[in-house]
């Protein structure tokens, strides 16, 4: 009985120590990605259902090889995108840039942020997805990884400000969705970001 | 001119012993090609014409020959065709290595029976003329991921997502291709047998699920998973059990590929601040750094069929395709590009290279240096994946 009055307190204090603004623990591991609390993924089980598709004849060059999926029923990990209507407008200005090959969120970034946490704590039933985006500097798959990184970085910040990583989705694109596309280091500059998408769910 | 006798023995007694040798092997030695594989051999090709010309020469160009004039070459490759091809090859002594006649199937799958049989006609050598390659061409902010033969001809859209498809990775010795895709909102490895059609989703974890790499026995998939917070190597069956984790890096992985005995992965990963090649063993365990004989920045290796060696890519100024002994050591920078393949024949590789806004894809005759770029599609291609 003693030890669980004693467990209580220790939560009350740990979840008024990270309301506080001046104390961020910090989590010894990366924060693992949300699951879904429908569609769980499994551990060490069979593969996903199968979307078995309509066999096809053999494919000529014209037409090539059709696949006609039925995924419609399938939830995506994490947040249901479904639930939500995306807004890309409202964060558009909280975009957060990296330097080359570096996924590590800057000083410089840390206030738009902060400004994206404190939406987030104000409006309780919303969510945000967080791109990740790379410069054309780096080969395909090598950039895929970073771009993973530097949003898992923004949300890794947005978890040590108190937000529920629950609420935060990431998804890379690795150099694929560049925003200028000039070779040189002014366009790469602007192409090196994670990018804040507002998911407002639907009434 | 007369020849004194002793020279006249002697020849009769080298040849005589050539024989013996040539009783005793399967192929016999041509006179006059070096056995340094960086050495192209003079061929000349005659009697051909068109789409058959253009892809013999294709095939034994990059297989290291060099099509030049009959006096200059040491093996002579003529004949014809029409709606069957003969071919004929000897050496420079007029000595007959090869007389054949391909029936059935194109002109172009006629020609390339006879180049593989060409190549093969050197000690050591295969030909793959007729292998497939697979690869994603991007047209504005979607891609798709095609097949084709391995000199970009009779190419084939594999999907039609219309979002982002990529990293196609072959089954070994299948016609199914693992690929990752973005078409239910979040990058998801998928399985796809082209000859039913029949796709399935492999691997749909939260976060990052990229880079499918089969294992050479066909029976596990090596892959970049983000659901433990950081890109990370993972491994598992592929019927769908034995879900492990092989790296636990904060930095990222990325990249894994198998070697030939199903043993090891090799990948990159800036856990060490730049992106450098490290191994791991598929059980799992330590990972190692591969020595790269002073490459930095290296990504997408690739270990080649024979065991022997890891072809990568490093960035040094511009995108260089690179070979290191598979146990690490002293680095070849082998040409301008990017994500190589290796052939069956652990000799020829794929890859891609840039050039002004595209990316081509291209092939490389590694010992020679040589390369040519395939038939493109329209767009841009890259992430080539040779079948095994």
């Amino acid at each position: 009985m003693k030890r669980s009055i004693y467990l209580n307190l220790l939560t009350v204090a740990l979840l008024l120590c990270a309301g506080t603004a001046g104390c961020k623990p910090k989590p010894k591991n990366p924060t693992p990605i949300p699951t879904g609390k429908t569609g769980v993924q499994p551990e060490n089980g069979q593969p996903f259902g199968p979307e078995i598709v309509r066999p096809l004849p053999p494919p000529t060059d014209a037409t090539g090889v059709a696949t006609r999926d039925t995924s419609a029923g399938i939830p995506p990990a994490g947040i249901n995108r479904e639930n939500y209507t995306a807004d890309r407008e409202a964060f558009a200005a909280n975009t957060v840039y990296f330097d080359l090959d570096r996924a590590t969120v800057k000083p410089s970034e840390q206030s738009k942020i902060e400004a994206v946490a404190g939406h987030l704590r104000s409006n309780a039933g919303d969510a945000v997805e967080i791109e990740g985006h790379c410069d054309e500097r780096g080969t395909e798959a090598y950039n895929l990884s970073l771009g993973d990184k530097r949003a898992l970085a923004i949300r890794e910040y947005l978890a040590n400000l108190g937000i529920d990583p629950q609420r935060v989705h990431t998804i890379s694109y690795g150099e694929t969705h560049p925003v200028d596309l000039a070779h040189k280091e002014s366009a790469w500059k602007k192409n090196r970001r994670g990018v804040f998408i507002l998911l407002k769910p639907k009434q | 001119m007369k020849l004194p006798l002793r020279h006249i023995a002697l020849h009769f007694l080298i040849l005589f012993s050539a024989l013996e040798q040539a009783d005793a092997q399967q192929t016999l030695k041509v006179p006059g090609v070096s056995d340094d594989p960086s050495q192209l051999v003079p061929m000349s090709l005659e009697g051909y014409s068109g789409e058959v010309l253009s892809a013999l020469r294709f095939d034994l160009e990059i297989a290291g020959f060099e099509i030049t004039s009959a006096d200059k070459a040491v093996m002579l490759v003529n004949g014809s065709s029409s709606s069957s091809l003969i071919g004929r090859v000897t050496d420079r002594n007029r000595k007959s290595l090869l007389a054949k006649e391909y029936t059935g199937g194109s002109a172009r799958s006629q020609s390339h029976a006879f180049a593989d049989d060409i190549v093969q006609l050197l000690p050591g050598r295969k030909g793959v003329a007729r292998t497939k390659i697979a690869f994603k061409v991007d047209t504005g902010p979607n891609s798709e991921i095609y097949i084709a033969d391995y000199d970009g001809h009779n190419a084939i859209q594999v999907t039609q997502d219309h979002t982002i498809t990529r990293d196609p990775a072959w089954v070994p010795g299948r016609r199914m291709l693992f690929y990752t895709s973005y078409k239910a909102g979040n990058p998801d490895v998928y399985s796809h047998d082209l000859q039913s059609g029949t796709r399935q989703a492999f691997a749909r974890y939260p976060g990052l699920n990229a880079s499918p790499a089969i294992s050479p026995d066909g029976r596990r998939v090596a892959m970049v998973l983000s659901k433990s917070g950081s890109p990370n190597i993972w491994v598992r069956d592929l019927d769908g059990g034995n879900l492990r984790q092989l790296t636990r890096t904060r930095d990222g992985d990325s990249s894994p590929c198998w070697s030939p005995d199903g043993q090891t992965i090799c990948f990159s990963s800036r856990a060490g601040g730049r992106a450098a090649l490290y191994l791991v063993s598929a059980n799992g365990g330590e990972m190692r750094r591969l020595n790269t004989g002073g490459a930095v920045n290296c990504t997408e290796p690739d270990w080649s069929p024979d065991g022997k060696q890891i072809i990568f890519t490093r960035l040094a100024g511009d995108f260089e395709v690179c070979v290191v002994p598979a146990g690490g050591g002293s680095m070849t920078p082998l040409v301008a590009g990017e994500d190589p393949s290796w052939a069956p024949n652990s000799r020829t590789v794929v890859f891609s290279r840039r050039a002004g806004d595209r990316r081509l894809v291209s092939l490389l005759d590694v010992p020679t240096k040589r390369y040519k770029d395939v038939q493109q599609i329209s767009g841009s291609c890259s992430q080539p994946a040779w079948a095994k």
